[in-house]
């Protein structure tokens, strides 16, 4: 059998024999493992965008939680701010009250006071008046006694007044 | 001391030589003083090494040859169809029933049809299981087992890593589909491709890759078999016409050149359908071609051996078996090598014209 003729008898058997082996291949080989191979594919390029999910979420938890912390820190701040404040507010108000207190004792005592020195004024010009009543009286009978006399006694009289 | 363990092995492999060149020597004396001069014939030692039989030789021992007979199968106007085994020619020693393997003339080696008087008739059609065909079913029955236990491991492991076998193959797979289809056909219309694709790639690579073990149910020459390649590429050649869009078809009847290379002769035309033809062709020869001379190359170093020993004496058949021996085992070696690149292009090939058939429109 020469080289490069092809025998007819060859051909025929390797068409019959490729061809049924192309069909039992196709079918019950390839058919599987490309799904195989398809499937397995699949699984490992869902897992890794999972994976790369979760990654994403938990990046996302984190900067939740940071800003979370940031506003919590913030809304210490403003409460310590306001407490503050308020102690401020309490101190100063209980300052002005005891100053208005006070003012409000001493204007009593001020009056009291004048009230006191009123009364005494009174009190000495009504005595002065019922010493006068007692000097015109006495001068006056002295005056039925020794007019002259009378006269410096009554000088006398009030000049102790004026002094007093 | 690698030195000396590879010393003695080169010492080793000329003294079996030796002996086996001797031994061949005492076999051609004996012949010759039985009137028969049998000398050893290195074109014919090669040629019958490489070409199909009807019977599948295994080993000579001087006059007694042992071979696995195969089924010869033949269909005469006259006899209508006969089947037999091969052992009763008696290595084609004996016409059985009429039928004769011709030894020389036109017909050498093909098998005849006598009339009672012992003359050729005709040409009986040959549907015999030759020593090819024997080999296309070992390497098929070998395919088969290989790819369908894959199959088998694929369906019961789904989703988990491949084992075994499984773990071997499924790369080869892959560079089939990610290196080979995907890029030469386009990512929408490979997937049609890839059974044929595989299947072709398989076949030829172990055809290749058996055809090197020498040792009985491996060691035909398949793929250096210009019919099993013309097959191949006959199949390439239906699937890439079946597969063909009105794109494909206009390139070839009216392709976009000047007018006068259309009209009034059709050279583009003309050109375009040739590389229709040259394509598969070119296909079928490359395979057969490469494997062929990879087989051709490593019988003739072997037979140098011979060679040497008959013309020079056993001496020289010693020193040249050295040579030799080194000579076979690497070009065994980058036979393996061919034997993937072999598989390689002509699925390559083959997915780049199924790609062409139906060019994708830009």
């Amino acid at each position: 059998m020469g080289f490069v003729t092809p025998d007819y008898g060859t051909i025929f058997w390797m068409l019959i024999i490729f061809g049924i082996v192309l069909f039992i291949l196709k079918k019950f080989a390839w058919a599987p493992i490309l799904k195989a191979l398809k499937d397995r594919e699949q699984s490992i390029s869902d897992a890794l965008n999972s994976a790369e999910k979760a990654r994403k979420d938990v990046a996302g938890l984190k900067a939740a939680n940071d800003q979370i912390i940031a506003e919590a820190r913030k809304e210490k701040d403003l409460i310590l701010k306001e407490a503050r404040d308020i102690k401020d507010k309490i101190v100063a108000e209980a300052k002005n009250q005891a100053n208005a207190e006070a003012q409000k004792s001493i204007e009593f005592a001020r009056q009291q006071i004048a009230a006191e020195k009123t009364a005494a004024i009174n009190d000495i010009k009504k005595q002065v008046a019922e010493l006068s009543v007692l000097i015109a009286e006495k001068v006056i009978k002295k005056e039925l006694e020794k007019s002259k006399d009378q006269e410096v006694l009554v000088e006398s009289l009030l000049k102790d007044l004026k002094l007093k | 001391m690698t030195r000396i363990i590879q010393s003695f092995l080169v010492i080793l492999f000329a003294v079996l030589f030796c002996t086996g060149v001797s031994r061949a020597n005492e076999a051609d004396s004996t012949a010759t003083e039985g009137g028969i001069s049998k000398k050893f014939n290195a074109g014919k030692f090669v040629i019958e090494h490489v070409s199909d039989s009807y019977e599948w030789h295994i080993a000579t021992f001087g006059e007694t040859e042992i071979s696995v007979p195969l089924p010869i199968i033949l269909y005469s106007s006259t006899k209508r169809w006969n089947v037999f085994m091969s052992s009763q020619f008696h290595h084609g020693h004996e016409t059985y029933n009429n039928f004769r393997i011709e030894a020389e003339g036109k017909n050498e080696g093909k098998i005849v049809e006598l009339n009672d008087q012992g003359e050729v008739l005709s040409l009986p059609v040959d549907l015999s299981i030759s020593k090819t065909v024997a080999g296309i079913f070992v390497s098929v029955i070998v395919l088969l087992f290989i790819f369908l236990s894959i199959a088998k491991s694929a369906k019961q492991r789904v989703n988990q890593a491949p084992s075994g076998m499984q773990n071997l193959f499924e790369p080869i797979i892959l560079f089939v589909r990610d290196d080979v289809a995907k890029p030469a056909i386009g990512e929408k219309r490979y997937e049609r491709f890839m059974p044929f694709l595989l299947t072709v790639f398989f076949f030829i690579l172990i055809n290749n890759l058996l055809g090197l073990i020498p040792v009985f149910p491996f060691g035909a020459n398949v793929t250096g078999n210009i019919g099993v390649t013309m097959v191949l590429a006959l199949f390439t050649f239906f699937v890439t016409t079946f597969n063909t869009n009105k794109h494909y078809w206009k390139e070839i009847y009216n392709p976009e050149v000047p007018w006068w290379l259309k009209y009034p002769i059709p050279l583009m035309p003309i050109v375009e359908l040739t590389g229709v033809i040259t394509k598969p062709f070119v296909l079928m020869v490359r395979l057969f071609a490469n494997i062929l001379a990879g087989h051709l190359i490593v019988t003739v170093f072997v037979s140098l051996i011979f060679i040497f020993a008959q013309i020079m004496g056993i001496e020289a058949g010693l020193g040249v078996s050295v040579i030799s021996v080194a000579f076979s085992v690497f070009m065994l070696l980058l036979d393996v090598l061919v034997s993937f690149i072999q598989a390689y292009v002509f699925t390559l090939l083959s997915a780049l014209y199924f790609g062409m058939a139906s060019p994708e429109h830009h």
